[in-house]
């Protein structure tokens, strides 16, 4: 790649600066250059961004029919599982997924809602909640 | 308050960037590139059975911490690796060494640091930084991807230090304790092309290496027939942010790879190795020609040359390409 074919293509970066791209001067040396981003990448990206927010729109329309707990909603806002999010509130996956019910969730008490409030860096009030509608420029820039 | 004076130069890469930046500091002027390429950080390995994003993981790089020990190792540096169970002992001990003045290096995981761009925030924790300094509750942290130091609130660290999931760093930091004044770079850098050569050429296994590159090319080809069309989509989708968006430098590290050959041709006086450098450029833009074709097809934009059939093509070519370079180095190091 040479240096004036460093692409500019800002997208994924948006204002947080430019990324370093290793590319060849006019004397054939190869110097750093900096990029805002390259339109291929921002593409890749963006499809990754339009699954995630796939899959998050479907867990949201369950938890507004009452068919999965507020729970899901969050642990998928914050790209989880139940097996991970298990790991990281000290409780076991099967746990996890039992809470995703709204049934069981509803019996939860406060000491396991906090562990799961504050990962998400939330109060215990927002954890039983979730929005009436979503988008993903919200959701991606939270 | 601690601000240790260190130099925060920009890299294309967290590990080699966070290598290079800490032997900078000891006093061994290493570059990001020659770093790279003694630490033989570049490979390639289609691993279908590991999964990231329910998706298969390919590595265009060895493993992850590898570069830094391999460097260390070859440069004859000594360096102190610790993990911790306590997240507060793991930060206390931060703070200890950051009071003697020595930056140190922790492995996080990306989600959780909030200086991050949000497109690039998902849950993968092999990213490398260097903390500087501390004033109050917040951390200075030169993090070689981005423009300059950045500051970290210590809960937001802590959590990055402590991320969960594969590969999870378990609050792992490590420091440099010592650097010879003349560490014997040459023996260094021809160790590490000799590395390099081996694992892309020698590996017995079919996902590893250019065999790895070629196995890869033929599962593309199968890809709309066995995942469907949304399934294939999926697939080149991950394979084409693995290639550039884990700080790469283009072309899935070939260019950084190139300019570690031009620097290799001065310390080894050997002009040689630059047609190698030239090849290897090639080749990186052949990647990023697979990376292009590979998204208009995800976009739903494909060209009349832009289907599976065609990018596998381009894949073949850059095995056929690399496996020419990875044996003329071989012979050229021999050589010498």
């Amino acid at each position: 790649m040479k240096v004036r074919d460093v692409p500019q293509d800002n997208g994924m970066i948006g204002h947080y600066g430019q990324e370093i791209c290793y590319a060849v001067n006019e004397k054939g040396r190869y110097q750093l250059t900096h990029s805002m981003g390259w339109d291929v990448k921002n593409v890749v990206n963006e499809q990754a961004w339009e699954l995630i927010f796939l899959e998050i729109k479907k867990t949201h329309e369950k938890v507004i029919n009452n068919k999965l707990s507020p729970l899901a909603f969050h642990m998928i806002t914050n790209q989880m599982d139940p097996g991970l999010l298990g790991k990281y509130v000290s409780i076991a996956g099967w746990r996890v997924r039992r809470h995703l019910k709204p049934r069981v969730f509803k019996g939860l008490s406060d000491s396991i809602l906090s562990r799961y409030a504050e990962i998400f860096n939330m109060t215990i009030n927002d954890l039983k909640t979730v929005p009436l509608k979503i988008d993903i420029e919200t959701l991606r820039n939270r | 308050m601690i601000n240790i004076d260190f130099k925060h130069r920009q890299s294309a890469h967290c590990e080699s960037g966070v290598t290079s930046n800490l032997l900078f500091h000891h006093g061994l002027d290493c570059s990001e590139a020659l770093a790279f390429g003694i630490g033989d950080g570049l490979f390639f390995a289609y691993l279908p059975f590991i999964r990231l994003n329910n998706l298969p993981l390919t590595t265009y790089r060895c493993a992850v911490g590898e570069i830094f020990k391999r460097v260390n190792k070859r440069l004859n540096v000594t360096v102190t690796r610790q993990k911790f169970r306590s997240p507060q002992k793991a930060m206390d001990a931060l703070d200890d060494k950051l009071k003697e003045g020595i930056p140190v290096g922790c492995q996080t995981g990306a989600y959780w640091l909030p200086y991050f761009p949000p497109a690039f925030r998902f849950h993968f924790n092999m990213h490398n930084l260097v903390v500087i300094g501390k004033q109050d509750d917040n951390y200075l942290i030169s993090d070689p991807v981005f423009n300059e130091p950045v500051l970290c609130h210590k809960t937001d660290l802590m959590k990055a230090r402590f991320a969960k999931g594969a590969l999870a760093p378990s609050g792992a930091m490590y420091y440099l304790k010592s650097v010879p004044d003349n560490p014997d770079v040459q023996k260094a850098v021809k160790t590490g092309i000799k590395s390099v050569c081996k694992s892309m050429l020698k590996i017995p296994i079919p996902i590893f290496g250019v065999r790895g590159i070629k196995f890869l090319a033929g599962r593309i080809r199968k890809w709309p027939k066995k995942l469907g069309e949304e399934g294939a989509v999926n697939h080149l989708v991950q394979l084409i942010r693995m290639q550039e968006e884990i700080g790469t430098g283009g072309g899935g590290f070939r260019f950084m790879y190139a300019a570690f050959l031009q620097e290799a041709a001065i310390i080894l006086e050997n002009d040689k190795i630059n047609p190698l450098s030239e090849q290897m450029t090639l080749i990186g833009d052949t990647w990023r020609k697979f990376a292009a074709s590979g998204a208009r097809i995800c976009k739903g934009r494909a060209k009349a040359n832009d289907t599976y059939d065609e990018i596998s093509q381009i894949l073949i070519q850059c095995a056929d390409m690399e496996k020419v370079v990875y044996q003329e180095l071989m012979e050229l190091i021999k050589v010498r």
